[in-house]
């Protein structure tokens, strides 16, 4: 009992961040219909900027709670003006332009954030620093740490917040009629590229805070290090139904504890049907993305809609 | 159905080489269409297929798009289908041709139910159709465009391609004449190596019409075929479509929005509104129905004038 | 129309020019130079191959790279376990009697195009519910798998990598430069020869539009799949190529890196215009070893390439999203269009 929600909580905590990084998925998918692959690597450079921050402001050899915030508030800065820089100079053009000349520009983005992050970077993994001090914690009999437990409150705020905005706010109305219909919504007067613009920058500041929260508890990173979490983000995101923001974050929690099961019963599988489970849990976490593709394209809690004829 | 076995025969054996004898008679004639084309003399007009909606309806979530639905059409009957915006007439036509499935009701053609049957099964069993909002395919030529509607015609494989078989040599030049043939039917044939794309509004409708008409339809749909043209212009192709439908023999069921040409063409009308039939008859009786003059065209003085009756 | 008479000197005359210059051409180009030259036809295959599903279909795969990896592990299997049984060639050390060397080679090659042609069924599955960019995060992630699936095999060395991969003149006097280029024209020949029937048609109209496609007949799931499985096939094969030539393989070879080479060749030479994929395989293999030297340049000496395609990419979509050619085949283009007798619209022609 013990084990099972020891991995419970991990299985949360890994999963609070994919369905931080799914949220960036889904809610550009709201509004532009279109997967921003390069999402996965404002992810990457949101570490990498948490990184560069925490040791401008000497937190590696001094860590505190509040330095900590400030770097993550660093990092959120950072990749929100990716975000929009990333919409301006590469989507934007390409509003009436056929969906693939979008996502291969997408793809093209997300190589240059990638490679050109081993330039600035260096190629070698990097080990983001102990922001502030790390304790172990007992929880109703389950080891843990201060890290997991923070990693999970941030995340559930973050999303809390983004739920405030999308749904209490007037730029949340105008994005959630954008994302609706694209055309009514811009002649009934919603500055469309306004809207566009600021989700880009809301999501890429989630994606920002998810990269600062996965280097606490993965501390190794590296310019490659968005594909599989972001990968996995998407398989989240589609899981609980593109383009739907509570979806979004049930779906990461799933994926989340998925993996971590995976992992948790590979010796017994091994065991027993000779298979080392947690070696294939990415192929399990694809099988899921084909599967929910063929079976319910509309996620948990989306909607599906059929091509108009 | 039962007092057309021949049909079912005919169609029932592969796709039959009637229209393409047809066309190549007309070939090399020069096209012109004063007026209507008389049906050749001394030929019986003959049965080209029997369609029979019994009863069927259609729902989208909570709104009935379509119920109780009942139509036949026989010979080669030019019928027309009106009816305001969202009465459900491009629904019916998406249902005939497989493209949404009834949620109740049956659809016989040439006395075999279609229930179920993928579009591209539809088109070869004998339903031809175009769209309303034109899919052509637009980057493809002209001549492109026709050959791909006589697809269901061709019988060599993918190996005789590849090696240039002389079976390969016979079925493509003679797919390329039909093609060319039909394309001078209307007008189109100095056109063939342009791309689809690039040919005015009117001359798109016009090749989605020849397109359809390439696969050798006992049936044929037309979804606004004027649609966006002057009435003198949608006169002309009327003229066209009632020669077409004579010479090839084939039934024509019309959506159109331009009484003049409804009530000048069609033989029979079918007014749609809210999902159900509200009318049927000739020309004249609908001209006079005052359900269809109350119910669809709203403000009795007004929408007649607007509609030109 | 070619005779079967013409065509068969045709195929004696490529046949010998291939030959001539395999026995030659080795001892003319130094041996770096004579690499790149066999880089550029793999790369032909390669990228036609992908051309097939992503540019004629319009299908995005961005997954290639997994098939080619399939076929180059199942076919150095073959020729690893089971060639020197086959051939006895340790104990004579030369080639084998007869045709039986290369008729091994062929099969093995073969049998590595049919694995990954049935690995593209089971990808091109999804594609029938799928489209866009959907598809292509599946097939982006199916190729991570097929990579994390052969580090996970002993037998073929793991993340080790497998060597000791037989030497394509193990198999035959002929060696690799006849092979390589061989595959490379009958790629080419068949999938021109595809696309210019009414199959490529087909293909083209559901890339166009697929609702319109099913309603002129066309059925679109076959043509897909279709799509997927000649393609990985041709990738498969392109693989055991690579294999043979390398003597050597490993599962970081074929990375998603390789699949966006492939995709970029597709884009740059313009989609669904075969001629233009051959051309951008040979310009891209040329423009990767002249940016190699870059590296001594750039900050941590790390390889510029992928940051320059990603570049050429990004900014070919927004000025010129065509590529260099669009859907057109280079016999299309303006000047060389009036050298053929006559000039057939839609895509490809009788040039063969």
């Amino acid at each position: 009992m013990t084990t099972f929600l020891q991995h419970l909580l991990n299985g949360i905590a890994t999963g609070s961040i994919y369905a931080l990084l799914a949220l960036g998925y889904t809610m550009v998918y709201g509004v532009l219909k279109l997967i921003n692959f390069a999402h996965s690597d404002v992810f990457m450079i949101g570490a990498f900027s948490g990184y560069y921050a925490a040791h401008a402001l000497g937190l590696a050899s001094n860590p505190s709670l509040p330095g900590a915030l400030a770097v993550m508030v660093c990092s959120m800065a950072v990749c929100g003006t990716l975000g929009f820089l990333n919409e301006r100079i590469a989507y934007r053009p390409l509003r009436g332009a056929p969906r693939i000349t979008s996502l291969i520009t997408a793809i093209g983005v997300s190589l240059l954030l990638e490679y050109g992050g081993q330039m600035v970077f260096g190629p070698d993994p990097k080990f983001f620093p102990q922001v502030f001090p790390k304790s172990n914690v007992q929880l109703g009999g389950v080891n843990t740490t201060n890290y997991q437990l923070i990693v999970v409150a941030v995340a559930l705020a973050l999303m809390a917040g983004l739920q405030w905005i999308v749904y209490r706010t007037r730029f949340g109305k105008a994005m959630r009629a954008v994302s609706h219909n694209f055309e009514m919504a811009s002649l009934m007067g919603i500055p469309t590229d306004r809207v566009i613009s600021t989700t880009f920058v809301l999501g890429s500041t989630l994606a920002a805070a998810a990269g600062c929260l996965y280097g606490l508890v993965y501390p190794k990173i590296d310019p490659l290090m968005g594909v599989f979490p972001g990968l996995k983000a998407f398989v989240a995101a589609v899981l609980g139904g593109i383009g739907n923001v509570p979806g979004a974050m049930l779906g990461g929690m799933v994926i989340g504890l998925i993996e971590e099961y995976a992992v948790a019963v590979d010796p017994w599988a091994w065991q027993t049907l000779a298979v080392h489970v947690g070696r294939f849990k990415d192929a399990i976490v694809f099988g899921i993305l084909v599967a929910i593709l063929i079976f319910r394209p509309s996620g948990l809690l989306g909607r599906y809609e059929p091509e108009k004829v | 159905m039962a007092d057309s076995p021949n049909d079912a025969a005919a169609v029932g054996s592969g796709p039959s080489t009637r229209p393409a004898a047809e066309v190549s008679r007309s070939k090399g004639e020069p096209v012109h269409f004063a007026g209507e084309a008389a049906r050749p003399a001394g030929k019986p007009a003959r049965l080209a297929g029997e369609l029979e909606l019994r009863k069927i309806s259609i729902r989208f979530g909570g709104l009935v798009a379509v119920s109780d639905f009942s139509l036949t059409i026989r010979g080669n009957e030019l019928v027309g289908l009106i009816g305001p915006n969202g009465a459900g007439k491009t629904t019916i036509f998406n249902m005939l041709t497989g493209v949404y499935r009834p949620t109740s009701g049956q659809i016989f053609f040439c006395g075999r139910p279609l229930g179920g049957r993928k579009p591209y099964r539809v088109c070869q069993l004998g339903i031809a159709r175009t769209f309303q909002n034109i899919r052509l395919f637009k980057n493809l030529s002209v001549l492109d465009n026709v050959r791909i509607g006589a697809h269901k015609t061709v019988t060599y494989g993918a190996l005789s391609a590849v090696l240039r078989s002389s079976a390969f040599e016979r079925m493509e030049r003679e797919i390329e004449e039909r093609s060319r043939s039909l394309l001078g039917i209307f007008g189109l044939e100095r056109r063939a190596g342009e791309i689809a794309g690039s040919l005015p509004y009117g001359d798109q409708r016009r090749l989605e019409i020849c397109r359809a008409l390439a696969s050798e339809p006992s049936l044929l749909l037309l979804d606004e075929p004027a649609a966006g043209m002057n009435t003198s212009e949608a006169l002309g192709l009327m003229a066209t479509i009632r020669r077409i439908r004579d010479e090839f023999r084939i039934a024509i069921l019309l959506i159109e929005h331009n009484m003049e040409v409804v009530m000048t063409i069609c033989e029979r009308i079918l007014v749609l509104n809210y999902g159900r039939t509200i009318a049927e008859g000739t020309p004249e009786q609908i001209q006079r129905d005052p359900v269809v003059i109350a119910a669809y065209l709203g403000e009795p003085e007004e929408a007649v004038v607007e509609a030109g009756l | 129309m070619a005779r079967p008479g013409r065509r068969l000197v045709v195929a004696g005359a490529v046949l010998a020019a291939l030959i001539l210059l395999d026995a030659n051409l080795p001892h003319l180009l130094d041996p770096y130079h004579f690499q790149i030259l066999i880089y550029i036809g793999i790369n032909i295959i390669f990228a036609v191959s992908l051309n097939l599903i992503n540019g004629i279909t319009g299908q995005f795969s961005i997954g290639h790279a997994g098939f080619m990896a399939i076929g180059a592990y199942v076919s150095a299997y073959i020729t690893y376990y089971f060639g020197p049984g086959l051939l006895s060639a340790e104990k004579t050390g030369g080639p084998p009697p007869g045709l039986a060397g290369e008729a091994t080679l062929l099969l093995a090659l073969v049998a590595g195009g049919l694995a990954a042609a049935g690995a593209g069924y089971i990808v091109g599955l999804p594609s029938l519910r799928l489209k866009g960019d959907y598809l292509a995060i599946v097939t982006l992630g199916f190729g991570e798998i097929i990579r994390v699936f052969i580090l996970n095999i002993d037998s073929v060395g793991g993340a080790r990598g497998f060597s000791g991969v037989p030497p394509l003149q193990t198999f035959s006097p002929l060696r690799s430069l006849f092979w390589v280029f061989l595959v490379a024209i009958v790629t080419v020949l068949v999938s021109i020869r595809l696309v210019s029937s009414a199959h490529g048609r087909a293909m083209m109209a559901v890339r166009e539009d697929e609702i319109a496609a099913e309603a002129m007949g066309v059925n679109s799931t076959r043509y897909k799949v279709s799509a997927f499985v000649i393609g990985a096939f041709f990738a498969g094969v392109s693989g055991g190529l690579f294999g043979h030539f390398l003597q050597y393989l490993n599962p970081a070879m074929f990375t998603f890196v390789q699949s966006f080479e492939a995709v970029i060749m597709v884009v740059l030479g313009g989609m669904g215009s075969i001629s233009g994929s051959v051309l951008a395989a040979v310009i891209m293999t040329i423009l990767k070893e002249v940016l190699r030297e870059v590296k001594n340049y750039t900050p941590y000496g790390i390889d510029p390439r992928m940051v320059l395609f990603s570049l050429l990419l990004i900014v070919l979509m927004l000025t010129r999203p065509t590529g260099l050619l669009g859907s057109r085949e280079v016999w299309d283009v303006a000047p060389l269009r009036n050298l053929r007798r006559r000039a057939r619209p839609g895509a490809g022609g009788d040039v063969w």
